[in-house]
């Protein structure tokens, strides 16, 4: 009994009210009409497009920068890869792989100005991120009008230039990873084998990463910096990679997205886009300090399952819309939970 | 070298005040607006935006941060609003009632904020941030839903016309600058709304000797060591629940006198970004996260939106394209809030450090004279060498 109980409390009054949702959701979508095989297609899709996301919070919660409402930042340098490889009319995989690299470069120097910045501001540094990314999209803003982007497809019609809101990837590298070795069950049911490839990928090797050296430095960085300190690491340095590895997984997901969503969208899109990874990672079971992959695989499961099944299956049952402000509720929610929670290691 | 550093101390204290007074300065030829036409703007925005921007104060006094969860008091005074509207309560009677039924929500609001806040000491302002966003679901799920369904509305011109939940934009004919127009004061092509200033002074006198009770001894004490007015019997967290909930009250009434100005609301939209344009302005103004007067306000409000009134035409003719200037707002509106907490925590953060290293010194000096009492002169260079 003490046992259960202890368990039930390591596992969180919320989360197991959400889980307990979704199981509830899935039972009933077949008394309203709603296809299992095809919601659990959409849950496993949404779930590789936002995955990356999610584990990008890791290491920055791991080496104690906490969570990376500042997300938008390496979402950005995501962007312009993805603008510059339609720009040079790249396609199929070396598209892809070519957004990818292109993005790489500016990840990793927008990672390492965001890192040493969050380094001068220890202990306020979510409230920051935060607006750091908000400021960074707004700046982007401005860029994307004013830069000179040429290919038809990409900027609009009647001005000539400036970038369109949303800019479509067909004919480039759409569904470029959804379609590698997908696997087609019945009419309704199709299994993203390349989107989940590559992010068990990316999964494994931030894994193996943080079992290196330097991994354990950085996770020793953020649970005792003390400690740390005192065997000899470069606490700022530890947290500059950590960022840096942030953003430029920040930089991957949201070309993951965008492959599998069809679109790139710019201007004010990636405003949002934090805080839904920052909610995943918070039901996966992470708190401000300490975060692993297997938080990262519940929490994106559980999130956009709630995010699939709710829109259709509240919506059928009741006959109205409610699945925004069901999302708004659950998300934001979760975070508070967790922003509200004391630290064990501090009490 | 002191003239230097103290130039050096004075650009890094108001580092934000200034940058922020060259780019609204550089921006005001290329808009090509009328100076009369600025003033103008400036004296409405003033009676528009100031009491929601005070409504901030309180909670720095308090050690909190800024307090991002006045968008709580919004949401409380848009439900005032809309009953009014429901009741078809005209005028000045109008917005009172919006405010009679908006206090005892924001009160409750205020509450839960504060309880929330007491459990994220430390982090505050994220909490806050996030918690705006979480009522801000609970307010869209009432007004949206609830609203015509289980509270009753007798006005159907309000409605959706599925019958339940309310409009997207409202119209606030019956209340529309009521109180601006109350006692508005002409003089040659300006014209001043002397009741809602009235108003705003009052508040400020409320501020001003609100901080000389006791009550508001004590949350001084909280804001500036928590351990030590807990020590000194003060009732910490009730003094920090206190302050959230006459703030929320406070922005309650601030956004309700924002909206009869403006004319309409956008229901769903309208308290988006209320704590926004309020943290901005009071940090241009040359606040920061623990400090902030009440010139502080009058200062930001008129810096900030005449960078918002400028911003758009000069984006316009400078670059050919309105959506820039809109962007650069919105860009400096965040830069300016990121600049002045990096700048905030950064300083904190050296004062620590110096505080930190003076003991050290002392500590080493306190050794040396312990340990060669021959050699205080020795101690003494030690303690300035750390």
């Amino acid at each position: 009994m003490h046992n259960v109980r202890q368990l039930v409390a390591d596992f969180g009054w919320p989360r197991i009210i959400i889980f307990i949702f979704l199981v509830l959701l899935f039972v009933g979508a077949p008394i309203v009409r709603v296809r299992i095989d095809s919601s659990l297609a959409d849950v496993l899709n949404r779930f590789g497009q936002n995955g990356l996301f999610v584990l990008a919070m890791v290491p920055m919660v791991q080496s104690g920068c906490g969570l990376n409402f500042g997300l938008s930042i390496g979402i950005i340098a995501g962007l312009l890869g993805a603008t510059l490889s339609v720009q040079l009319g790249l396609h199929g995989f070396l598209g892809f792989f070519g957004a990818l690299l292109f993005s790489i470069p500016f990840a990793v120097l927008f990672g390492w100005l965001y890192g040493k910045l969050l380094n001068k501001v220890k202990g306020e540094e979510m409230t920051i991120a935060m607006y750091v990314g908000f400021a960074g999209v707004m700046f982007m803003c401005i860029m994307w009008i004013i830069l000179p982007y040429t290919n038809p497809t990409m900027i609009w019609g009647y001005a000539g230039k400036g970038l369109r809101t949303t800019i479509t990837v067909e004919g480039y590298w759409l569904r470029i990873l959804n379609d590698f070795l997908a696997v087609r069950i019945g009419e309704f049911f199709v299994f993203p084998t390349g989107l989940l490839l590559f992010v068990a990928l990316l999964c494994s090797l931030l894994w193996v990463f943080m079992k290196t050296k330097t991994g354990t430095a950085m996770t020793a960085v953020g649970s005792n910096p003390d400690y740390a300190r005192a065997a000899g690491i470069s606490i700022d340095r530890m947290r500059t990679i950590s960022v840096i590895i942030s953003t430029m997984l920040g930089a991957a997901g949201i070309l993951v997205y965008e492959q599998s969503f069809g679109f790139i969208q710019l201007y004010t899109a990636p405003l949002a886009m934090p805080l839904s990874a920052v909610a995943a990672i918070l039901i996966g079971g992470a708190s401000v300090n300490k975060a692993s992959m297997v938080n990262v695989m519940v929490g994106a499961f559980l999130f956009q399952g709630l995010l699939t099944m709710t829109p259709s299956v509240i919506n059928s049952a009741l006959q109205t819309d409610m699945s925004e402000v069901l999302r708004i509720i659950i998300s934001n929610g979760m975070i508070l939970y967790a922003l509200t929670r004391k630290l064990k290691v501090a009490t | 070298m002191s003239a230097k550093r103290s130039f050096g101390r004075f650009f890094t204290e108001n580092a934000v005040v200034i940058i922020f007074l060259l780019i609204t300065v550089l921006a005001v030829k290329p808009s090509g607006l009328s100076l009369t036409y600025i003033i103008q703007e400036m004296l409405t925005r003033l009676g528009r935006n100031s009491f929601l921007v005070l409504a901030l104060l309180l909670p720095i006094y308090a050690g909190m941060g800024l307090n991002f969860g006045m968008t709580l008091g919004a949401m409380a005074g848009q439900i005032g609003l809309i009953f009014a509207i429901n009741w078809n309560i005209m005028g000045v009677p109008g917005i009172a009632f919006a405010a009679l039924i908006g206090t005892p929500i924001s009160i409750f609001m205020g509450w839960v904020c504060g309880v929330v806040l007491n459990k994220a000491k430390g982090r505050e302002m994220v909490t806050g941030y996030i918690l705006a966003y979480f009522i801000n679901g609970i307010y869209q799920f009432v007004v949206l839903y609830l609203m015509g369904s289980i509270i009753p509305i007798r006005s159907p011109a309000i409605l959706l016309s599925r019958g339940y939940g309310i409009r997207n934009t409202l119209n606030l004919d019956g209340v529309r600058q009521s109180l601006d127009n109350l006692l508005m004061l002409k003089g040659g092509p300006f014209s001043l709304p002397l009741a809602t200033y009235l108003v705003i002074g009052v508040l400020c006198l409320f501020v001003i000797w609100f901080k000389k009770t006791k009550l508001g001894q004590d949350m001084r004490a909280v804001g500036h060591n928590m351990a030590v007015a807990d020590m000194a019997g003060i009732p910490v967290d009730r003094t920090r629940i206190i302050a959230i909930i006459i703030s929320t009250v406070l922005a309650s009434y601030g956004q309700i006198i924002f909206l009869q100005n403006m004319g309409n609301v956008a229901t769903y939209n309208a308290h988006d970004q209320t704590s926004f344009f309020a943290v901005a302005a009071i940090l241009v103004g040359g606040a920061s996260v623990k400090k902030a007067t009440i010139p502080n306000v009058f200062i930001g409000v008129v810096l900030l939106h005449l960078l918002f009134v400028v911003s758009p035409r000069a984006g316009q003719n400078l670059f050919d394209s309105a959506m820039i200037g809109e962007f650069f707002r919105q860009f400096i509106g965040y830069g300016v809030i990121a600049l002045s907490l990096v700048l905030y925590a950064w300083r904190s953060r050296k004062e620590a450090l110096r505080a930190r290293e003076g003991l050290r010194g002392l500590a080493v000096g306190a050794t040396g004279v312990a340990g060669v009492a021959k050699a205080p002169a020795g101690g003494g260079a030690g303690g300035k060498a750390t």
